[in-house]
């Protein structure tokens, strides 16, 4: 019991309940399983995105760029699909925009490892690069008019129920995707030499350092995953909305990083868990429906989530600071 | 002789402007302990951070290991060859457990791909054993002692097949206890023909336990030397050059004041009826040991945790100390005992460091920093403490431990405060620095400042001091007049005590 009163993880699912009452007591449809689904649906892109974020964080770096990559690779995806729709599967297209993802992230791994530049200042100027060319290239043009096989995609539901008035819904393959990437992503970090690796780099790499680690492997590592993320979350977007708009997604970064670090993982590197991510996801999702629900002028949604993390990162720094002054006291029992 | 396990042969290193080592030839024995003593800066970390790989020596070193020399440049190259370093600084990951922090490097060296939990507890657990330590394994490691972090080190270094255990002043922060069990354990790894590698300030610690003696001073190699032909004395002059003698100090006291008063100050499970005084220009000693309560009671007075009951006086009115800047502004100042990880901003200048305290004085009559006044203060500090720095745009963290302490020494000294705490401010200095710290702090006292000098060594406030507390648990146990008693009676008493 004291143990969860000292993580991080507790407070934002109070938050989340406390969250979810006022919203309900207001606009009860929002407590309905059929929001529930839609919302696991539409967050499942944030979400992706955040399990990349959340490695990178925990390595003691941060990548501004991964909108960026995800436009690249849903703009390549998109003109394959328009070319040669037929000719490709859903695998084929997750895996071009993975590997494409992953050869952006080396990039950044490289750039961020050799010259030792900080990772915030390489990947603003990546994300200006990818998309500055991408822009360029594409010249803003929107791209539609996907495939049937693509559409299609996008309705299976794992198992279906039927509203009062006879409208399906149900779990969507898309969560199920998410769910499964969050099972990979919790897997690494709990259960691998790799994932204790990265958060022992994030919490000291001139230590990592000295025990023999491999750094560029690790940074190498860290980027590509979230370039991986990137290109799997590209393809959730074209997925859901069925169109690849090239400004759709840059200008999102600070959403996916807030919520991350809502969920209790540190910019300083280190710290972070899937729990808390998830959480932190689930609470930016729970705030971006809830104002709409309760009819609330999205202008506000900055507003409030900014607040949001004000008060969250506050909060833990202060309790950092309180147990590192209990341990300058009891320093020599 | 047989073929040492390691060998160096003019190995020389480089620095921007610095020779930190300048063509040292060294050797270890197979399952030998040798010791390597020199002061402050002389190049007994590069050395290590040569032979562990994590540094490249200058071209034109030669660097052997069992006859083979050795061109890799990774550390991890060093580990797989048997080579363990525990560093000064524990070099730890201060967010992962202890557990971790003690089996992980191993997983990762034998190219394992999956964490099995269970084995890696046992592993820490054994190896805590090995030392006969006990640490919570689930413990973070940023949330225990400095201490526990430096066991936490040594058995990191003992879960691996080690043939060469390099120890860079692992005792520092240990308690008698806990370097005793240290030094049985280095013993007991020579009869496994394990060798160490051990640095030190503290001269008793090296003549106990050396087979050999190697001495460096400026980054040449005096020379090596077999322990049972040396003693304090001869090793002083070895490294410093020349003779070093203590003086007694006896400061005046000025006026019949006290400037702090403590009257029956307690704080549940820390210190226990705590009354004393202390007066302008005196120098008052706190000894005891590790646990005692002696830095407790200095947080207290620093405003870091407040006192359960009793009461606190300066200048003979009754203060409430709340806070270390309620602290500030009456004067105290608190020189922490742990001072490579407070108090210092390792990536700035060490000019910088220095000055932060004092930024209010250093402002000419428009309130902006008058660079004179700046290179002055800093220019002053350097050399009255000789820290030995290529230049004041260093960062602090490429100077040697010696001399990162004597920056945060100074960093506080230059506040000019009326109260001084200064909690073990010679742990990790060599001989002759402490000599000039020593002066220093006399010198302050002569000014009319009252200094609470708080250490583990006797000889370090018998020497210093006009009295001298012994606090054991919590209490003070007794008070000394060092004119009148002698430093056995002291250290009897701790002893007994103990
Ligand atoms: N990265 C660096 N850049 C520049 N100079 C350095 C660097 N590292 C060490 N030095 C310099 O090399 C010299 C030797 O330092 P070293 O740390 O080996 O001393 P040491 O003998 O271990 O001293 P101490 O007893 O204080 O720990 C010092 O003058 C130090 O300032
Ligand atoms: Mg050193």
């Amino acid at each position: 019991m004291k143990k969860l009163l000292t993580r991080h993880e507790t407070y934002v699912f109070l938050a989340i309940v406390v969250f979810s009452i006022i919203i309900t007591s207001i606009n009860p449809s929002f407590f309905t399983i059929e929001n529930l689904f839609d919302l696991l649906k539409s967050y499942s892109l944030m979400g992706t995105f955040a399990i990349g974020m959340l490695f990178v964080l925990i390595s003691g770096g941060i990548d501004i760029s991964f909108t960026a990559t995800a436009t690249i690779t849903g703009y390549v995806v998109a003109v394959l699909l328009l070319k040669y729709g037929e000719g490709l599967n859903i695998l084929s297209v997750f895996l071009i925009a993975g590997g494409i993802g992953i050869l952006l992230g080396l990039f950044n791994a490289v750039i961020i490892y050799f010259f030792k530049i900080p990772s915030i200042i390489t990947t603003i100027a990546t994300l200006n690069i990818y998309y500055g060319i991408l822009t360029v290239v594409s010249k803003g043009k929107w791209l539609y008019g996907f495939p049937t096989w693509f559409g299609d995609f996008n309705n299976i539901r794992v198992f279906t129920l039927y509203t009062a008035d006879g409208n399906p819904y149900g779990l969507s393959i898309i969560t199920v995707i998410w769910f499964a990437l969050i099972l990979i992503g919790w897997f690494i970090l709990r259960y691998t030499i790799l994932g204790r690796s990265i958060y022992a780099m994030g919490g000291n790499p001139a230590s990592a350092q000295r025990a023999g680690f491999n750094l560029l492997g690790l940074n190498l590592f860290v980027y590509s995953f979230m370039g991986l993320m990137a290109g799997i979350g590209s393809v959730i977007q074209a997925l859901l909305v069925q169109t690849v708009a090239p400004n759709s997604l840059v200008g999102k970064e600070m959403d996916v990083i807030a919520a991350v670090v809502l969920g209790g993982a540190s910019l300083t590197g280190g710290t972070g868990t899937m729990l808390g991510t998830i959480l932190g996801v689930t609470l930016i999702a729970i705030m971006g429906n809830g104002l709409t629900l309760m009819h609330v002028s999205s202008l506000w949604y900055k507003v409030i989530i900014g607040f949001v993390i004000l008060v969250s990162v506050g909060v833990s720094a202060y309790r950092s600071k309180r147990s590192t002054r209990k341990h300058i006291i009891t320093e020599v029992n | 002789m047989a073929e040492p396990f390691l060998a160096l042969r003019k190995v020389s290193k480089h620095y921007a402007g610095v020779t930190a080592l300048d063509k040292v030839d060294f050797d270890i024995q197979k399952g030998e302990i040798h010791c390597l003593a020199g002061e402050n800066g002389s190049g007994k970390s590069t050395i290590i951070k040569i032979i562990s790989e994590t540094v490249k020596a200058d071209p034109g070193s030669v660097i052997e290991i069992k006859g083979h020399a050795v061109h890799g440049n990774k550390a991890i190259d060093a580990i797989n060859k048997g080579i363990q370093v525990i560093y000064q600084d524990p070099s730890l990951f201060p967010n992962l457990t202890v557990a971790e922090n003690i089996a992980l490097g191993g997983f990762v060296a034998s190219h394992r791909k999956l964490i099995n939990w269970k084995e890696l507890r046992r592993g820490a657990e054994k190896a805590m054993a090995r030392i006969d330590v006990r640490l919570p394994l689930d413990a973070i490691v940023r949330e225990i002692s400095i201490a526990d972090q430096q066991l936490v080190a040594i058995c990191r270094a003992l879960t691996r097949d080690v043939e060469l255990l390099i120890m860079d002043e692992p005792t520092a922060s240990l308690t008698k206890k806990e370097v005793d069990s240290l030094l049985a354990v280095v013993t007991d790894m020579k009869s496994k023909g394990i060798a160490t590698m051990f640095v030190s300030h503290k001269l008793n610690e090296i003549l106990q336990i050396a087979d050999r003696v190697s001495v460096i001073r400026d980054g040449k190699m005096v020379g090596t030397y077999p322990g049972s032909e040396l003693n304090d004395e001869k090793l002083t002059i070895l490294m410093t050059g020349k003779k070093v003698e203590y003086q007694r100090f006896v400061a005046g006291k000025n006026g019949n004041n006290p400037i702090l008063e403590c009257q029956w100050l307690s704080r549940r499970g820390e210190y226990k009826d705590i009354n004393f005084k202390l007066f302008p220009g005196e120098i008052l000693g706190i000894t005891g040991l590790l646990g005692s309560g002696r830095t407790e009671l200095a947080l207290s007075l620093f405003g870091i945790s407040q006192p359960d009951t009793g009461e606190i006086l300066f200048n003979g009115k009754p203060v409430n100390i709340r806070s270390i800047q309620d602290a500030m502004r009456l004067g105290i100042a608190y020189v922490p005992e742990d001072r490579l990880t407070q108090g210092l901003v390792n990536n700035q200048s060490v000019g910088k460091n220095i000055i932060v305290t004092t930024l209010d004085s250093l402002v000419n009559r428009f309130k902006l920093l008058d660079q004179g006044k700046v290179t002055d203060s800093i220019q002053r500090w350097i050399k009255d403490l000789t820290i030995k720095i290529p230049s004041v745009e260093s960062p602090v963290q490429t100077l040697s431990g010696g001399n990162q302490q004597r920056v945060v020494l100074a960093k506080w000294i230059a506040t000019q405060p009326r109260v001084l705490i200064l909690d073990g401010p010679t742990i990790g200095i060599d001989v002759a620095a402490k000599f000039d710290i020593h002066k220093i702090i006399r010198e302050l006292a002569e000014k009319g400042i009252a200094i609470i000098l708080i250490s583990e060594e006797i000889p370090e406030v018998y020497n210093n001091c006009n009295r001298v507390l012994v606090m054991h648990k919590g209490c003070i146990l007794g008070e000394y007049d060092t004119r009148q008693a002698t430093q056995e009676d002291i250290q009897n008493h701790v002893n007994g005590a103990y």
